[in-house]
């Protein structure tokens, strides 16, 4: 009996073991650069520290001062409200468009899908240059269509104010639109081909079923597309970065291009780790409030 | 609809043909505006980059011509050994190819690895180190970019490649996605070998990763895109250009030369066209990774 008892023990022990050692390479990576990362960044948000001389301990000041003094920050955050209350409702609505007509167009459905894909998989620095000469006031293409159909004065887009904001919104939709358009064709594909017959017998109208069977059924890929999108726009940062370095009068300058200049250009690291996590909280907060009223339109099956 | 069913139920023949190809023809109208909706569409998508060839194509001084020209004659081809002399944008083809494709192996390695842990072996604290791992799937990457480059400078691996690797090696994400698609693999295949004195880690290596290849086929992907376009960490860590690769590479050309635009569209050409290229050989593998991955939200 003892001897196959000690033997039981020994085999538990050796699958443990044998679990940590499976583990060991992603945990310790995992470890340092994540778990180390996040409380490290933590105490760095409550320290002064220009990384040439040694952390001064500050408690909250860091905090204080970007949630009260720091104008810049108010500006980074509306900026970024306004690139998501653009972005976010446009680009969907184009996605989704896109993805209906797409999966309508059964003959050239694959060559509409590439061309229509090929912005998302082009890097953003690349796009962004491209984009930059395309939008140029003088010699731009954009501005040429815009006069050849009569527009005498069209906008000077990235060097106005008023225009780089919009430029950039438009930009962004232009290049994700296919990527989201996929996921979309996904979801439309999901919805049982029965459910259109039926309607079809009922005599509903195209917009009856688009509204009474496609989007009640498309609603969890729509709430996907909304999560996801909010969070890309609350981390956006090269095209900005490529496109306007921010500019004109930090008219684009977003949020993560306003912690990248605190950090990598003024070296104030605590000040740039404290509006980091000011961002976490934002996003956070964003994404909880909308799982929490998805009950309300997302219909699962 | 109500004139069409008012006729119907008094049901004379020659009405109900009429509303029927009434019908025919407005269905023939619908596909009709689809395609043509679809083709202005693909238009506003591909002009752009036809207009950059074009432009990459031209002269000193020719992009600057108004009414813009669309055919550049003659074709300036030196615009793009021009560019490719300038900086070593070579060097930065080869440094991302490098960088993603090893990222690609070790985070497959590492992810698989971990996840067979999670799904198939029971140690004590697995679950609460599983939901350690998902807790830090909300946390964004520019909390932790400030301590991973502090980190990275005391170690003095600035402008170094395993700067670039190394962080992007270990992902919670995939290791989560992998443990998700391991729990639905039959156990039988598993046990059998077991009984045949098979280790864990050839169980591992000859059943749980051949049945996975899609699951591993999709993350690789994913991961190589991901890391081949990305750019605020390179960008922080590597200020040597034969370290850039070629996403910060050619935000450093753009910096340098941003008056003449024939060269820099070359150059952006130059860094683009790969991408393309491996965009368009496994283009099926992206569409049936988004939807395997469940990044479909279905």
């Amino acid at each position: 009996m003892p001897a196959v008892q000690r033997k039981r023990r020994s085999l538990r022990w050796r699958e443990q073991w044998e679990a940590w050692l499976f583990l060991a390479p992603n945990l310790a990576g995992f470890l340092v650069f994540t778990v180390f990362a996040v409380v490290f960044s933590l105490w760095i948000s409550l320290h002064e520290w220009d990384l040439f001389n040694p952390p001064v301990f500050v408690g909250l000041a860091n905090y204080a001062k970007l949630l009260t003094q720091d104008e810049s920050f108010r500006r980074a955050l509306r900026n970024t409200v306004y690139f998501t209350l653009g972005i976010v409702p446009l680009g969907t609505a184009v996605s989704l468009v896109l993805a209906l007509l797409v999966n309508r167009a059964v003959k050239g459905m694959t060559f509409f899908r590439t061309a229509l894909y090929l912005p998302s998989v082009s890097s953003t620095i690349a796009i962004g240059i491209v984009w930059v000469w395309l939008l140029d006031p003088q010699f731009g293409l954009v501005n040429w269509f815009l006069r050849t159909i009569g527009i005498a004065h069209p906008p000077d887009w990235l060097n106005s104010t008023t225009w780089a904001k919009p430029a950039l919104i438009l930009m962004d939709v232009w290049k994700s639109a296919g990527y989201y358009m996929v996921i979309f064709l996904a979801g439309l594909q999901g919805i049982p081909e029965q459910l259109y017959e039926a309607a079809l017998i009922d005599g509903a109208t195209p917009w009856r079923k688009f509204w009474s069977i496609t989007l009640p059924l498309l609603s969890p890929t729509i709430f996907f597309v909304l999560v996801m999108r909010i969070i890309g726009v609350f981390n956006m940062f090269e095209l900005p970065y490529i496109m306007t370095r921010g500019g004109p009068a930090g008219s684009t300058e977003s949020m993560v291009f306003y912690i990248y200049k605190n950090a990598f250009e003024w070296f104030q690291m605590g000040y740039a780790a404290a509006i980091a996590w000011v961002l976490f909280l934002i996003i956070f907060a964003v994404t909880y409030v909308q799982f929490r009223y998805q009950g309300r339109w997302v219909t699962y099956d | 609809m109500t004139d069409a069913t008012r006729t119907g139920s008094i049901s004379t023949a020659p009405t109900v043909r009429r509303t029927a190809m009434r019908k025919a023809t407005r269905e023939r109208l619908g596909k009709a505006a689809t395609y043509l909706i679809l083709s202005v569409l693909c238009v506003a998508t591909v002009l752009p980059f036809l207009w950059t060839i074009s432009s990459s194509l031209k002269g000193p001084g020719e992009v600057f011509d108004y009414p813009p020209r669309w055919i550049p004659h003659p074709a300036h081809w030196e615009n793009f050994t021009t560019a490719w002399n300038r900086v070593p944008f070579g060097r930065f083809l080869l440094n991302s190819t490098f960088i993603a494709c090893s990222v690609v192996f070790l985070r497959l390695l590492t992810s698989s690895l971990a996840a067979y842990a999670f799904a198939r072996m029971r140690f004590p604290g697995r679950d609460a180190m599983f939901m350690l791992y998902l807790g830090t799937l909300m946390i964004p990457g520019q909390v932790t970019i400030i301590p991973r480059f502090i980190l990275i400078r005391y170690l003095h691996w600035l402008d170094t490649y395993t700067a670039m690797i190394l962080p992007g090696a270990f992902s919670a994400f995939g290791t989560f996605l992998l443990r998700q698609f391991f729990l639905t693999l039959p156990y039988e295949l598993e046990d059998a070998a077991r009984i045949d004195g098979c280790s864990r880690l050839g169980v591992y290596w000859h059943i749980i990763l051949p049945l996975s290849r899609p699951a591993l086929v999709a993350l690789g992907i994913f991961t190589f895109e991901g890391e081949w376009n990305s750019f605020l960490w390179p960008l922080i860590v590597a200020n040597n250009p034969l370290k850039m690769p070629v996403q910060v590479g050619l935000a450093f050309f753009r910096g340098m030369y941003s008056t003449e635009w024939e060269i820099m569209l070359a150059g952006t050409l130059i860094a683009l066209i790969p991408t393309l290229i491996v965009f368009a050989a496994g283009q099926r593998y992206f569409t049936k990774g988004i939807a395997l991955s469940g990044l479909g939200g279905r």
